[in-house]
């Protein structure tokens, strides 16, 4: 069955729209991340204009993170001072990053650009969290030269000397609150920049910068992402008319419903587990889009600026 | 300035005075209007027409004019990056050419140039660059290969049917991409190795319903389109939570 988006001008099937949808939801809940890094690659895979995959998906992301946020929040497991402060850093770096962006645009380099810089940061994160987190789950310790961190007491020893010292209650931590800013600062020019929702750069930032708890990581994160991707959508809504709602309501009623399945299926599983699924996936997008950077291209014409 | 004669030439053939009941060719569409509904997957229009006698009949689709920019990767270190780019103006955003047989074996390669019969005929304006001619007609063929694989150009030999050397008829399909404006049809009567009479049928590709107001709506009004967006999917989210909270 086939339906016209009338937003991306062209006629997509139904069912291949809702099983994405679905897919990417279950991904979200599982993983705490927005999906925007798989849900981006495969609108524009099959035939949505970037600016409106980008746009859409954007919109869509609000929607199964409000839903996916709720489920946390049940159990628990939403740290909103954390997710507070990670914003608020947030607002000003995706400010900065937009500014940047439209630099690159300019230059007539934004698609390579982001190309690579899907591949290095996904590549970066996904072969960290795979390299620290895999010893755990086969059961084997890394020899210890090679182990990278523990968490607790006496890591980051200078990050503990800055001031401005907040306790965090839930995450169980007592640090400044300039780590939480500049973290939320950086993935958001990171954000502005890539066009996703960037939880697969918070989650590991919040785990392994901040020293927070998985399960937290998971809600908290999700929490931030809401409030970055509705700025995103009005932006893009208001700037470039480019968020298809027709579209977006067809990926986010399958969507959140995927991202309950996904935030269910979570609490069963370790949180080594769910950071060696999420490296597996990072790493296989990042390859992928990497791929596509290097390999000669079957057509090396495009057109643009229809 | 061809354009410009060839439009003349066009006008003069259409505007020619001929009595009302010895018209050399007629022509029309079964509809004026291709309407892009929520279920629309591209569709067909009939053009039917008839002659004063025998004849060939070509027929030209062309959709509205626009600017396009055709990109060209090239190989910097070991990735591909779009390099060179030329923009085209004034390009058809669709162009259809129907025929009763092969161009070549009734209309003169000077006629077919004039009238931009064939994809191989059609002009776009190419602003000065600095790229070598051959360079620049490589983006050319680019253009017209894309736009084939889009189903936006077309070019089919013997799809115009001729019943009696009287009657005529053909299908023009529109695929579920067609851009939307006024498009123009261009019917020529060829005998003896020229244009004998020509005819223009005006119609419109327009989004209608449900879809053509959320367009509007987004284009018009795009902030409060936006917040009513972010609105829907916070609304979504939670709904669906409760849901599975219930069960």
């Amino acid at each position: 069955m086939q339906i016209y988006l009338p937003i991306a001008e062209m006629s997509v099937n139904i069912f291949l729209i809702l099983a994405m949808g679905g897919g990417v939801g279950l991904l979200s809940g599982l993983f705490g991340v927005g999906g925007g890094f798989l849900m981006t690659p495969l609108l524009i895979f099959i035939g949505v204009p970037p600016a409106v995959a980008v746009g859409t998906q954007a919109n869509q992301i609000v929607a199964s993170s409000v839903s996916g946020v709720l489920a946390h929040m049940r159990r628990g497991n939403v740290d909103f001072v954390m997710g507070g402060v990670l914003t608020a850093g947030g607002f000003v770096g995706s400010g900065l990053g937009v500014w940047v962006f439209n630099i690159l645009k300019r230059l007539g380099h934004i698609d390579v650009t982001i190309g690579i810089g899907y591949v290095v940061f996904l590549g970066i994160v996904g072969g960290f969290m795979m390299y620290e987190s895999l010893p755990i789950v086969i059961g084997k310790p890394l020899p210890k030269a090679f182990a990278i961190s523990e968490r607790g007491p006496g890591r980051h020893m200078w990050m503990h000397g800055l001031p401005f010292k907040m306790r965090f209650r839930r995450s169980k931590l007592y640090i400044s609150a300039l780590l939480p800013l500049t973290v939320g600062f950086l993935v958001g020019v990171l954000v502005a920049t890539m066009g996703v929702g960037g939880g697969f750069l918070m989650v590991p930032a919040m785990i392994y910068l901040l020293g927070m708890p998985t399960q937290i990581v998971i809600g908290t994160s999700l929490f931030q992402i809401i409030f970055v991707t509705a700025t995103t959508t009005l932006l893009q809504a208001a700037v470039n008319q480019s968020v298809d709602v027709v579209l977006a309501l067809l990926l986010l009623i399958v969507g959140v419903v995927g991202a309950q399945v996904g935030a269910r299926l979570a609490g069963r599983f370790k949180g080594e587990q769910l950071r060696v699924g999420l490296a597996l996936l990072v790493l296989v997008v990042a390859l992928r889009l990497a791929l596509d950077l290097v390999i000669p291209p079957r057509d090396l014409f495009s057109l643009g600026g229809e | 300035m061809r354009a410009a004669a060839a439009l003349v030439a066009l006008i003069l053939i259409v505007c020619a005075p001929a009595r009302a009941d010895d018209v050399p060719l007629v022509a029309d569409l079964s509809s004026h209007l291709v309407a892009i509904t929520t279920g629309f997957t591209g569709t067909d229009v009939l053009l039917f027409g008839a002659t004063d006698g025998p004849g060939d009949i070509v027929v030209v689709v062309r959709g509205p004019q626009k600017d396009i920019d055709v990109r060209r990767k090239e190989r910097f270190g070991p990735i591909w990056v779009n390099a060179t780019s030329v923009s085209l103006k004034d390009v058809p955003s669709y162009y259809r050419v129907a025929s009763t047989r092969p161009l070549a074996e009734f209309a003169p390669d000077e006629l077919q140039e004039r009238y931009q019969l064939g994809l191989q005929n059609l002009r776009f304006n190419i602003p000065s660059t600095n790229l070598p001619p051959e360079e620049t007609g490589a983006f050319r063929t680019a253009l017209v290969r894309l736009k084939t694989e889009n189903g936006l150009y077309n070019e089919e030999v013997g799809s115009v049917n001729m019943m009696s050397s009287r009657l005529f008829r053909t299908e023009l399909h529109f695929p579920s991409n067609v851009p939307t404006g006024t498009y123009l049809v261009e019917v020529y009567l060829f005998r003896d190795n020229a244009v004998t009479s020509a005819e223009i049928v005006p119609f419109t590709v327009s989004k209608i319903g449900v879809g053509a107001d959320v367009y509007d709506f987004a284009m018009n009004y795009g902030a409060i389109y936006g917040i009513l967006s972010v609105m829907l999917a916070v609304a979504a989210g939670y709904a669906a939570s409760a849901a599975f909270r219930r069960t």
